[in-house]
């Protein structure tokens, strides 16, 4: 077999086993999307490609009274704007101490971020409800904001920090000698820099709380301030089958705009994660 | 030491105007600073005192009491509740410490300066230097705090738990709990019942955790690979594709497996049955639920390992490629000696973050099948990890104190493995060199 030979018989293997993979992604998504046109509401009935496709489900959610769809949208996208916003702040100040400045156990300290960013998010649910108990926030999007903001700061403040210490700092120390203090050093010179990783920070924890059904599912209790992932999960826990379809239209529209963002932004998620990690 | 002073009515001065102010502040906070002649400062740090006292003397007082009792009647003392603030009135004891540790030092400091001959800085020399040398953890401040309340407070709050006796005999308001020291741990691995659960829950969560994270990885990696070949053409595309489970929510997307794998009328024994081969029960049988749980992480994981590893195979020069085609290394001698440990390098902390991810991959199995089939005789369905069984115990049992217990197990094991691979893996030895 000569060279040339092997490395035809190379590629072609290679696109199969590519292709393969494309058919084994696409096919769920696909699926899904096919189930959404389905006219009836079962899962029995459901099929990939459907003779009478029509968008029965989604005049549902979006129009009729009973649904509460755009409700739990509109709370999802509440939650989830505020935790970005306040956490691209909190994490960006708290990586710049942890880049720019040696103090007393920072070090471990940093050590701990990554350690404690481990410990079962499940342990604590007892210990958040009892707290918002006490402080009035049960049932309320803030105390979800809250509790969002403090347990992404590890992670995020890890990679951002990361980041930072690639900028030189040859620029903050010039701008010291020209007089400027630590904060203007901050908001002038570091944090313009830091705007492809500030991205990818303000939508992880855009993502994180949309996706995110469990700890909503504890703290909301009423209907109205339920969200998206908890209201979908709910419509077919119960009877798995019946809602299927339903289910199906409003993933989608969950979806889209989620996987949109995702592929516009994926390559600065990974250079962001690279460079946090190697880095970090 | 300048020379010219007389050693001796230094010293003497130095040993009285120090101590007299370190004395003064330990009294009281502030005194020392009035000693010092700092009075804005001195005042402050009073007011500070006395009004942290006024506030939160209630919480203080119950909070301390109702910790080490747990509460002394029903119905007026709810046990948790007590619990609750007693580790709030421990927290603000220790902030309140910490500022005072602050004020005996910074008397200690002036005191100091002022042996020397020097006057005491004023309040603005002060305040400056607060804001330039403790600038640090001034901004550090805010994440401290959401720290302490967020990550601390609930470590904290179910390691306590699980000393307790908090079950559904043993609830709030209409009973009170109380400390039963370890118990539980004992319980859990001497009770056979409890013991076997256990032994069979944590073993396929090892088995889980190992298969679901290298396989995961693996196959991103390979994906990588195969599509940075410089002969392969449409990258885009493949790159593009094959990221979208990622970029779908994974809520979503088990669920739909759910559907796809349904034992009667999923889509996967539907084609099972036209190929001839008869239906497979995924949902009601435990290894196949176990088997189904694996291949939907692999589909779900790969495509964030794929986009990492493409990342970091793009950042090796090409150089080294082709000296290694000049010394005749076939493609394989190549991935294992260049591409492989320049990858793992690069990737190894997000490696064992997710290694972490998957022990605790709740969402998966509950969302899938609900941790089932179910075992008779067992609290822990036949697919439950160690964090979806702790989820059951807690809200279908209300087996507080156990899945406390199992839960500080899962912590221990997942924090000190953490911790160890962290401080080996090179990219954080060398954190201070790389920059």
């Amino acid at each position: 077999m000569t060279h040339r030979m092997k490395s035809n018989i190379g590629l072609i293997l290679t696109y199969a086993i590519l292709m393969v993979m494309v058919v084994v992604t696409l096919f769920p998504i696909v699926w899904t999307i096919g189930a959404s046109l389905n006219p009836g509401t079962s899962l029995f009935s459901t099929q990939l490609i459907p003779e009478k496709a029509s968008f029965t489900q989604y005049q549902y959610l979006l129009t009729d009274p009973n649904s509460q769809y755009l409700t739990w949208y509109k709370n999802s996208l509440k939650i989830s704007f505020y935790t970005a916003v306040f956490s691209v702040l909190l994490t960006s100040i708290t990586a710049y101490a942890f880049s720019r400045f040696q103090f007393i156990g920072r070090r471990y300290t940093l050590m701990a971020f990554l350690v404690l960013q481990m410990f079962p998010s499940l342990m604590a649910m007892v210990a958040f409800y009892v707290l918002l108990n006490m402080v009035g926030l049960l049932d309320s999007h803030w105390g979800l904001i809250l509790i969002y903001l403090g347990g992404q700061i590890p992670f995020n403040a890890w990679l951002m920090k990361g980041y930072m210490d690639t900028i030189p700092r040859g620029l903050d120390e010039a701008a010291r000698i020209d007089g400027a203090n630590h904060l203007t050093v901050f908001f002038r010179i570091i944090l313009p820099l830091c705007t492809p990783i500030i991205a990818v920070v303000f939508l992880f924890n855009f993502m994180a709380p949309m996706m995110d059904f469990l700890l909503p599912q504890i703290v909301l209790t009423s209907p109205e301030n339920k969200t998206l992932a908890v209201g979908l999960f709910d419509m077919i826990r119960d009877r798995f089958g019946q809602n299927y379809t339903r289910f199906a239209a409003g993933s989608v529209m969950v979806a889209l705009p989620i996987a949109a963002v995702y592929l516009a932004l994926q390559r600065y998620f990974i250079s962001g994660l690279t460079s946090g990690a190697t880095k970090g | 030491m300048e020379p010219h002073r007389q050693p001796a009515t230094i010293r003497k001065r130095k040993w009285n105007a120090t101590k007299t102010a370190v004395l003064l502040s330990v009294l009281s906070m502030g005194l020392g600073q009035w000693y010092n002649r700092q009075w804005i400062k001195g005042s402050l740090f009073l007011i500070l005192q006395f009004s942290y006292v006024v506030v939160f003397y209630d919480i203080f007082n119950m909070g301390l009491w109702g910790i080490v009792t747990l509460g002394e009647k029903p119905f007026r003392d709810n046990s948790i509740l007590l619990m609750a603030e007693g580790l709030i009135a421990i927290f603000l004891i220790l902030f309140g410490l910490l500022f005072y540790g602050l004020n005996i030092r910074d008397a200690y400091q002036v005191g100091r300066l002022r042996e020397q001959g020097l006057r005491s800085p004023g309040i603005w020399a002060s305040f400056r230097a607060v804001t330039d040398k403790g600038f640090p953890y001034l901004i550090l401040f805010p994440s401290f705090l959401f720290l302490v309340f967020v990550v601390i407070y609930p470590l904290l709050f179910m390691m306590l738990i699980a000393f307790t006796n908090y079950d559904l005999y043993h609830s709030p308001p209409a009973k009170l709990v109380d400390w039963v020291g370890v118990d539980n741990f004992t319980a859990l691995f001497q009770l056979d019942l409890w013991r076997n659960s256990f032994v069979n829950v944590f073993s396929w969560t090892v088995v889980w955790t190992l298969v679901a994270t290298t396989v995961q990885f693996a196959l991103g990696l390979i994906l990588a690979v195969l599509i940075n070949q410089k002969r392969v053409r449409g990258k885009r595309f493949f790159r593009t594709v094959l990221i979208l489970p990622w970029a779908v929510p994974p809520f979503i997307t088990i669920i739909t497996w759910a559907a796809l794998f349904n034992d009667d009328f999923g889509f996967i024994n539907q084609m099972l049955s036209t190929l001839g081969i008869g239906a497979i029960p995924w949902l009601t049988d435990a290894f196949w639920t176990k088997a189904a749980l694996l291949l939907i992480q692999f589909w779900l994981g790969f495509p964030f390992n794929m986009a990492l590893c493409t990342g970091v195979l793009q950042s090796i020069s090409s150089e080294m490629y082709e000296a290694a085609e000049v010394d005749g290394a076939s493609a394989f001698d190549q991935f294992r000696s260049i591409t492989l440990p320049m990858v793992l390098y690069a990737t190894a902390p997000l490696l064992i973050v997710q290694y972490a991810g998957n022990f605790n991959n709740f969402n998966v199995i509950y969302l899938f099948n609900q941790g089932g089939p179910a075992v008779p005789e067992s609290t822990a369905g036949g697919s439950d990890i160690l964090i979806s069984w702790v989820y059951k115990l807690m809200f279908d049992i209300s087996k507080f104190n156990y899945a406390a217990a199992i839960s500080i197990i899962i912590a221990i094991i997942v924090m000190s493995l953490a911790a160890y691979q962290f401080t080996r893996t090179r990219s954080f030895k060398e954190e201070d060199m790389i920059q």
